[in-house]
C-alpha cells in the first residue's frame, strides 16, 4: 500500500521553481532517500508533504486521503512526524517538557522510551538549550519518535555531526525501519546506501531518478550529475 | 514534594497571607490592598496572553473596560443588579476579545502590537463618542444604594476587601491550574517555539484564540469589578495608560510567573504611592524602576526569584 503519494507536486517562489511538478510515492514500511545537491530543492519538497510549506500546485495523498488542503498540524496529528534540518526544539525547557510535548502529554512512558532509545532519558531535568549540538538532533530526532508517527520525515538530521555520531544515527533509524515509514533526507552517500530501500534523485526541483540504491546509483544520469562528482 | 503539589500551598499561602492582612492592616492600606488586588488580577489576564503565550498586547484597556461599561450600563440603565451585571460585564468583554482574536491573530510581532493599539483606540473612541450614556471622560458614579450584594455592603471596605480577594484567588487558582495542565503548557510551548509546536501537530491558532479569550475575559472581570467595588465607571480606563499599566506590572513582577502579576502590582503601587509624596513625577520613578529591573533582574522579582533560587516555582 501506498502510504505517501503526491502528484504534480510544484513550489514557486517568485520567479524560481524550486520543486517542479514531481510524482512521488512511498510504500507503507520502507526507508526513503531524497538525494541531490544543495537547493535541489528536497527541503522545500518535504516541506510540501508536511504541510509547513503551502504548495503552489499539486497534490498530497496520505493513506488513500488527499489531504493537499490541510493545515500542517493536521497532517502530524493524521500520523506524520517531521525533523527540521535547522534544530528546533524548545532550547527554554527541559527535556522533559520537550518530548512530553512530542508525545502529546499522554502517555508519560512511551514518551522516556523515546528519551531512551537515544541515551538521554538519564538527564529529564536538563534544559534542552544546554544539550551539546549532537544531543539537540539526538532530541529531536526521539521527539519525532516519541510522537509514533507512521511517516517520518528527517531532514539531513546528520548534518554537522562527527562520524562516530553519525554511525550512532544510522543504527537508530535502522532500529526503526520496518516499523515506521521514513523519508530520508541525506547528504552522506555511505549511509543512504546503507538504509534505504529505495532512492529518489532531486535535481532543479525535478526528478533525475528513482529507485532501489543499486539502479540510481548504476544510472548514468545520476553519476554525471551527482554521484559522479562525489567519487573524484 | 511534588511541584505541583508546592505551587498550590505557595498560592493558598498567598491566598490565606492577603486574608489575614485584612485584619491587620490600616484603613488606608487595607483599601491600597483591595485596589491592588482588582488590579493584579487584571494583570494576571494579561499575564496568561503575555507571560505564558508569548503574544504582546497594547491595547488589554479595551478588554478591562469592557468589563467595566458592561456592567456599569447594566446597572445604570437596564437596572440590572450587581451579580448579572457582572456577568454582562464578562461577557462583553469576551465578546470582545472573540472579535480581537479572530481579527488580530492574523497578525503577530510588532504587527499585532499594533493591531490590539488601535483596536483600544477605537473602543476609547467609541465610549466618547456615545457620551451621552457613557458620560466620557468624566464617567459616572454607581451609587451606594446598587451595590449590595445579597444582604452585604460592597461599599463596606471590609466587605469590598474581601470581595476582592474573592476575585483574585478565583483567578490566581484558575490560572494557575490552566497552566499545569496540557492546554497551558501547549501555550507556553507556543510562546517558545511557535512552528515546532505546530508541527508536533498543535492547533497553534486555536490555543492563541482560546488565550485571547480567557485572558480578555479575565481583563473584563477585573474591570466589572473595579467598577462595581469602587462605584466609578470612566474612560480613562479604557486609555492607553491602562493598556500599559498591566505590561509594566507583569514585566517588573516576572512573566510567565503565576504570582508575579500580584507582586508586580503591589510593587508599582506603592513605588508610586511613595514617591508621588515628594514628587509630581512619579512617572519618571517608575520608568527608573523599569530601567533598572531591564538591567538587573530582567525575568522580573518573581522570575529573578526562579532563575536563582527556586527553580520550581510556578
Ligand atoms: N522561503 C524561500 N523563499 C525563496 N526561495 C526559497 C525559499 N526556500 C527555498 N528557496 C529556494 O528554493 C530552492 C530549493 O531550496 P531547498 O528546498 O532548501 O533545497 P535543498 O533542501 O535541496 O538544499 C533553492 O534555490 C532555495 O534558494
Ligand atoms: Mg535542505
Amino acid at each position: 500500500m501506498m502510504l505517501l503519494e503526491t502528484k504534480l507536486l510544484t513550489k514557486i517562489y517568485g520567479g524560481l521553481t524550486a520543486v517542479e511538478a514531481v510524482d512521488f510515492s512511498l510504500r507503507q514500511g520502507l526507508v526513503h532517500a531524497l538525494i541531490g545537491p544543495n537547493g535541489a530543492g528536497k527541503s522545500t519538497f518535504v516541506g510540501m508533504v508536511s504541510g509547513r510549506t503551502p504548495a503552489t500546485s499539486g497534490e498530497v495523498w496520505f493513506d488513500g486521503q488527499n489531504i493537499s488542503a490541510w493545515p500542517a498540524h493536521k497532517r502530524m496529528r493524521l500520523g506524520m512526524a517531521y525533523t527540521f534540518q535547522i534544530t528546533a526544539i524548545y532550547a527554554r525547557l527541559s527535556l522533559f517538557e520537550n518530548i512530553a510535548l512530542a508525545q502529546g502529554m499522554r502517555d508519560q512512558d512511551a514518551a522516556l522510551d523515546a528519551l531512551g532509545r537515544v541515551g538521554l532519558d538519564e538527564r529529564l531535568d536538563q534544559l534542552a538549550g544546554d544539550l551539546s549540538y549532537g544531543h539537540q538532533r539526538l532530541l529531536e530526532f526521539a521527539m519525532g519518535v516519541a510522537q509514533s508517527p507512521r511517516l517520518l520525515i528527517l531532514d539531513e538530521p546528520t548534518q554537522g555531526l562527527s562520524e562516530s555520531e553519525i554511525a550512532g544515527f544510522n543504527t537508530l533509524i535502522r532500529s526503526l525501519a520496518g516499523e515506521t515509514t521514513i523519508l530520508l533526507i541525506e547528504h552522506n552517500m555511505d549511509v543512504v546506501m546503507s538504509l534505504a530501500d529505495e532512492v529518489t534523485v532531486l535535481q532543479q526541483g525535478r526528478v533525475l531518478s528513482s529507485g532501489t540504491p543499486e539502479t540510481v546509483s548504476a544510472d548514468p544520469l545520476v553519476q554525471d550529475a551527482y554521484l559522479g562528482r562525489e567519487t573524484c | 514534594m511534588s511541584p505541583s503539589a508546592r505551587s498550590f500551598l505557595l498560592h493558598l499561602g498567598v491566598i490565606a497571607g492577603l486574608f489575614v492582612l485584612c485584619f491587620t492592616l490600616s484603613d488606608y492600606h487595607q483599601g491600597n490592598l483591595a485596589r491592588i488586588m482588582v488590579l493584579a488580577t487584571y494583570a494576571i489576564g494579561y499575564n496568561v496572553l503575555f507571560g505564558y503565550t508569548g503574544l504582546l498586547s497594547l491595547g488589554h484597556a479595551m478588554f478591562f473596560a469592557a468589563g467595566m461599561y458592561g456592567l456599569g450600563l447594566a446597572m445604570q440603565y437596564g437596572g440590572m443588579s450587581p451579580v448579572p451585571a457582572f456577568a454582562v460585564g464578562i461577557l462583553t468583554a469576551a465578546v470582545l476579545s472573540v472579535v480581537v482574536g479572530v481579527l488580530a491573530l492574523r497578525t503577530i510581532g510588532v504587527a499585532f502590537m499594533i493591531v490590539t493599539l488601535m483596536f483600544a483606540q477605537s473602543v476609547f473612541l467609541i465610549i466618547l463618542y456615545f457620551g451621552t450614556w457613557t458620560r466620557g471622560d468624566e464617567g459616572f458614579v454607581i451609587p451606594q444604594a446598587a451595590r449590595q450584594v445579597l444582604g452585604m455592603d460592597l461599599t463596606d471596605p471590609l466587605i469590598r476587601y474581601l470581595a476582592a480577594l474573592l476575585l483574585f484567588s478565583s483567578a490566581l487558582l484558575i490560572t494557575a491550574r490552566m497552566m499545569q495542565v496540557r492546554f497551558g503548557r501547549v501555550l507556553i510551548a507556543v510562546r517558545e517555539n511557535e512552528e515546532r509546536t505546530q508541527m508536533l501537530g498543535y492547533d497553534v491558532f486555536r490555543h492563541k484564540f482560546l488565550a485571547v479569550l480567557i485572558s480578555g475575559s479575565i481583563s473584563g472581570a477585573a474591570g466589572a469589578a473595579y467598577g462595581l467595588l469602587f462605584g466609578y465607571v470612566g474612560a480613562t480606563f479604557a486609555s492607553v495608560q491602562y493598556s500599559i499599566f498591566p505590561l509594566l506590572w507583569v514585566l517588573l513582577g516576572g512573566a510567565g510567573t503565576t504570582i508575579g502579576p500580584l507582586v508586580g502590582a503591589v510593587f508599582m503601587f506603592y513605588l508610586i504611592d511613595y514617591s508621588s509624596g515628594f514628587t509630581n513625577a512619579y512617572m519618571l520613578i517608575a520608568g527608573l524602576a523599569l530601567v533598572l529591573l531591564v538591567l538587573f533582574a530582567r525575568a522580573g522579582i518573581m522570575g529573578e526569584v526562579r532563575r536563582r533560587w527556586a527553580p520550581w516555582l510556578p
